[in-house]
């Protein structure tokens, strides 16, 4: 870059800034308001008057990483749950429903523990208790209103309704018309008051599928699960959020409600409201609706901490896809001192086409279909992981782009960066963080994992001021003590002939 | 914890719909506005995508704006419930709140008249040149962007060098131009957090800004040379020739590319232009000379559509872009091919993918077009079919059967050509004959059974309570109505509809199903490990096995030299 170049640069970062300043926190003061209440659940309100709509996100401090031993998916298959209604919502008789609810339970229960038996299990006994567990699955059904609270918001108005299960935290999120604050309120309060685990069978073979579809029948999806249990040891993100499968077969209403009722308590949960709605209207409905939500303690938290790695862990699979790379490193939670340089390395690596794997594996070597440097991964919550993940560009090895994702990590440990490429990593911070404030849905997000991370909103925009702070040498300090080859695991996807393809029964297939 | 990782934990996340579900049932979704976007589309692709089913119908999926100076109707709540959410709530006031709150039903709930909103329209002008322009002003935050949408696309690229639109979209902006490389303009972008990006649909290409206002000047400057005064650098071209081969190669990887590629094959032919596959030999085909040819044919003022919103000043801005474009001269005129959809030659269809213990499932027909006077009948169909959580695909294969995580389809319609039937699920492999069974039952009660009055008025009220969000936004209404001046859709298209939708009766959702869904016409899809089927497909009818493995050279010719091949 010329010097001329450079200087323009500067000044225009210096507009930048100042611009910066209007959308900062002060600015956000005023129209963002905050408000714990007496059970404990907290609330956040942004103003937003653009268009007489709303979003919300709520958010549970439970994921996946809280998924109790034996259960891993857990925390997702109750997401999946919690669609399932409440005594007044989903049901066409619920005094008749509970009993038979409770029946199919038993049935379950009784199915699966002949089922778990080790030694002596008796295939007769089993056969009559799958049949019972059916009759009394279908005896339940019959009072089931499928689907009727989705029905209900669909009908309302209500957008893009969904709900997420990370390994740290759990999301349920909608928009709706600004009109139906109240019954939001109403809504989002008795799901969460009394959700009531109907059809929780079907639904885990449901969840089943999904799993198929992420994991079982995608390379990328198997390479990741096989990636993290190298990774981890001791720590619970060595788990699949969807569940292994046999845990997943496992599971039942009963293990729900008890998860249920440890971490669904107010006390865990925050939730941001952003749109055009009245801070004073929505503390107000929030009070009379979620005020009901008993006051309970939180739960503890995780006490596993991952033991550090002594040596280098790979991990080699043979596929009949395409080649992939991918490694990762050891790095501290989110509350570290050096989160933000993490972010700043992240970003110098992978953002755009300036990037360091950019412009080395993709445009200079080609050798990279696409190459990024990531963090977080697989959660913030918990001590994550740095990765780099590869595609080779085809008739390249993985190994090739191992050396290269090598080089420039050598290179962050041994040399600063320049001025202009940290200046640009904290300008696009900004720009970025600026383009996140025009969406409901998204700022709504933001605001509600900031406070609940953080226990304070404003933690999204001192998370940009901490970025500006970093310097050259802090990059080269994390970069030498994060990238090391005892803080190594590495994934490699290699390409071997498919299985071959028997077709018994002829071209249609079947057994 | 900011940037790229947010978005690889989120599509890492387990959800209770998968992505392509949702946004098949979220109507809103375009890409007219989403030519910069901030992450490299070659990191999207390979990263785990989860069941993106890419149809290649429509430049713009689905728009469904309503038109702007719309009243929102507050549909009348009556009396008697009125009544007893007052009754209701003075119960709560007085006494143990929770106790009567606990009683309450959700009809109870008091829903007051949504305030009055009226979107704002951009400002439509066309130059003496024949160029369209929309201003919209949006003043909430410091940004501007704009996109210029050129009339031409994939449906026009010659087919023997089919992918020349990729090669065209990836070496243009990282060409640069005369007096910047690509390389340059990263630089000097990047240390502003702007965007200057360039794409290609089936129907346009596109070069698009987005930038904090005060940069506003430097960016628009380099935004015109990079769209005027492209020069497809070899080394570029050779960068994204060697990409676009990479991904070929890749193209059987995942289940879904599959699903998607072949099920566009077999809808709209596949050697129909929204059908047909880049291949080693169409990609190595292409030279500079053809991308320059193309770009002097299409950029011409009246082949352009231009729109920008942001914080600016209208009338500054109007003279602004009379000044940038008014200058050039026009140039022949572009006129979209029109390209028929004769449909799928009906059977059943496997492809076979040995690795996977899930199958993609999909029901293939022809769909219709938008203008078509059906287009609201079939939108309701759609909803009580396949739509959402309250569909009858989702509420029976779903929540019942618990035979598919991912389920839904309907009929697809097309701006400028018929879209496609398509009805699709994924289902373990071990229940595909059971799901292929299960489908065709669903198929024969839509054509059997009108839908009843309740599941009419829940179709209806999902579509016109959620009317708002189709232009909660300043970008919103005007990618709508960018959608519709270039296809020449009347600017009220989405008034008409809302109107229309209002109207839809349930016979008229009997009679359409019954008029577009022929059972015998279909084709059936699947893809899948057929080993592990519980039973042969063959029942379905007869079973034609596709080939799906990567050809290396033309049929025909005898090499197998291709570029790059591995």
């Amino acid at each position: 870059m010329s010097r001329a170049v450079r200087l323009y640069l500067s000044l225009l970062t210096a507009v930048l800034s100042t611009l910066v300043a209007a959308q900062d926190v002060a600015s956000f003061e005023k129209k963002t308001q905050v408000k714990t209440l007496a059970n404990g659940l907290t609330i956040v309100v942004s103003e937003r008057h653009e268009a007489p709509v709303f979003s919300f996100y709520a958010h549970v401090d439970a994921g996946s990483a809280q998924d109790p031993k034996g259960e891993t998916g857990m925390a997702h298959m109750f997401e999946h749950m919690a669609f399932k209604g409440t005594p007044t919502i989903g049901t066409a008789n619920y005094a008749a429903e509970k009993p038979a609810m409770q029946k199919e339970e038993e049935a379950y229960l009784a199915l699966q523990h002949e089922r778990l038996k080790r030694v002596g299990n008796d295939p007769k006994k089993l056969e009559q208790l799958e049949k019972e567990f059916l009759q009394a699955q279908e005896e339940a059904d019959k009072y089931v209103k499928k689907n009727e609270f989705s029905e209900i918001i669909e009908a309302q108005g209500g957008q893009d309704l969904n709900a997420a299960t990370g390994e740290d935290e759990t999301s349920y999120f909608y928009s709706m018309p600004a009109n139906r604050l109240e019954l939001w309120a109403y809504l989002e309060s008795e799901r969460f008051l009394h959700p009531v685990l109907r059809e929780f069978y079907q639904e885990r073979d449901v969840v089943f599928e999904e799993r198929r579809m992420r994991t079982d029948s995608s390379p990328i999806g198997r390479m990741i699960e096989q990636f993290l249990a190298t990774a981890y040891s001791a720590h619970p993100y060595r788990n699949p959020n969807v569940g292994w499968p046999s845990d997943l077969a496992s599971l039942t209403r009963t293990d729900a409600q008890r998860f249920f009722d440890t971490y669904y308590v107010a006390s865990n949960m925050t939730i941001a409201v952003v749109g055009d709605v009245k801070p004073d209207e929505v503390f107000a409905l929030t009070e009379k609706y979620f005020g009901r939500l008993p006051a309970k303690p939180r739960p503890e938290d995780l006490h596993t901490a991952e033991p550090e790695q002594v040596d280098e862990r790979s991990i080699t699979i043979p596929e009949p896809s395409q080649p992939i790379y991918l490694e990762g490193y050891h790095r501290p939670d989110f509350r570290d001192p050096d989160d933000a340089v993490y972010d700043a390395i992240a970003d110098l690596l992978s953002e755009g086409r300036t990037s360091r794997l950019y412009r080395s594996l993709v445009r200079d070597k080609k050798i990279a279909a696409a190459a990024v440097g990531f963090t977080d991964f697989p959660g913030v919550k918990y001590p994550s992981l740095f990765g780099f993940y590869a595609v080779p560009i085809q008739g390249h090895k993985p190994a090739e782009l191992q050396t290269a994702c090598r080089e420039e990590m050598e290179r962050m440990k041994t040399q600063d960066v320049s001025d202009a490429e940290l200046q640009m990593v904290k300008t696009r911070a900004k720009a970025n963080l600026i383009r996140g404030l025009g969406e409901n849905s998204g700022l709504a997000a933001q605001l509600a994992l900031a406070q609940a991370r953080y226990g304070d909103w404003r933690e999204l925009f001192y998370n940009i001021d901490r970025l500006q702070k970093v310097t050259k040498e802090d990059i080269r300090r994390v970069a030498n003590k994060t990238f090391t080859a005892t803080n190594r695991t590495v994934a490699v996807v290699e390409t071997v002939a498919p299985p071959a393809p028997a077709s018994p029964n002829g071209p249609g297939g079947g057994r | 914890m900011t940037g790229m990782s947010l978005l690889q934990r989120k599509l890492l996340k387990s959800i209770i719909l998968s992505p392509a579900f949702w946004r098949r049932i979220s109507r809103d979704a375009s890409d007219v506005n989403a030519a910069g976007a901030a992450l490299r589309p070659e990191i999207k692709k390979y990263w785990p995508k989860c069941r993106e089913r890419a149809i290649k119908s429509s430049t713009f999926p689905e728009i469904l704006r309503p038109k702007a100076r719309l009243r929102i109707a507050i549909p009348k709540r009556k009396p008697a419930e009125l009544a007893a959410g007052c009754f209701l709530l003075l119960c709560t006031v007085l006494s143990i709140g929770s106790l009567a709150l606990a009683q309450q039903s959700w009809q109870q709930v008091p829903i007051p008249p949504l305030a009055k909103f009226t979107p704002q329209e951009p400002n439509r002008i066309q130059l003496p040149n024949g160029m369209v322009i929309f201003l919209q002003e949006d003043h909430e935050l410091p940004l501007i962007s704009g996109t210029a949408l050129i009339k031409g696309g994939s449906s026009s690229e010659p087919a023997a060098k089919t992918g020349m639109m990729s090669i065209y979209t990836a070496s243009w902006r990282t060409s640069g131009t005369e007096k910047k490389t690509g390389d340059q303009l990263d630089d000097e972008l990047e240390a502003i957090g702007a965007k200057v990006e360039t794409g290609a649909g089936v129907d346009t290409t596109s070069a698009s800004f987005n930038c904090l206002k005060e940069n506003f000047d430097q960016v628009f400057a380099d935004f015109l040379d990079v769209l005027e005064h492209p020069v497809f650098r070899e080394d570029k071209i050779a960068l994204a020739k060697q990409q676009i081969a990479t991904a070929i190669s890749r193209r059987n990887d995942e289940i879904d590319s599959i699903a998607g590629r072949e099920a566009a094959k077999l809808g709209y032919g596949k050697d129909s232009p929204y059908g047909r596959e880049a291949e080693y030999w169409t990609v190595a085909a292409v030279t500079r000379q053809d991308l320059l040819d193309w770009h002097k044919r299409h950029l011409s003022p009246n082949n352009v559509i231009f729109g920008i919103v942001g914080d600016f000043d209208s009338k500054q801005m109007e003279s602004r872009l009379r000044a940038a474009f008014g200058s050039e001269a026009k140039g022949t005129p572009y006129n979209l091919p029109q390209i028929p959809v004769p449909g799928p030659k009906s059977g059943v269809y496997l492809a076979e993918k040995t690795d996977v213990n899930q199958s993609e499932i999909a029901m293939l027909g022809v769909g219709i077009r938008r203008d078509n006077p059906d287009y609201f009948a079939v939108r309701v169909m759609n909803e009580i079919f396949g739509g959402g959580f309250s569909s009858r695909l989702f509420k029976n294969l779903r929540s019942k059967q618990a035979l598919a995580y991912s389920v839904g389809g309907g009929i697809g319609a097309g701006y400028n050509h018929p879209g496609l039937i398509d009805i699709s699920m994924g289902t373990k492999s071990a229940s595909t004959a059971k799901a292929v069974a299960a489908l065709y039952e669903q198929i024969d009660d839509l054509l059997n059974n009108p839908p009843t009055e309740e599941e009419l008025k829940q179709a209806r009220d999902s579509i016109l309570n959620g009317f708002i969000f189709a232009y909660d936004s300043p970008d919103k209404v005007l990618s709508e109505q960018l959608t519709y001046e270039l296809y020449g859709y009347p600017k009220d298209f989405l008034e008409r509809f809302r109107g229309a939708v209002e109207k839809v009766t349930s016979a008229d959702v009997h009679r359409v199903a019954r008029k577009y869904i022929d059972k015998r016409k279909l084709a059936v899809l699947v893809v899948g490990n057929p080993k592990e089927f519980d039973k042969s497909l063959a029942e379905f009818g007869q079973v034609t096995k596709l080939d799906i493995s990567i050809p290396t050279a033309p049929p025909g010719a005898k090499s197998a030299s291709a570029a790059g091949q591995d």
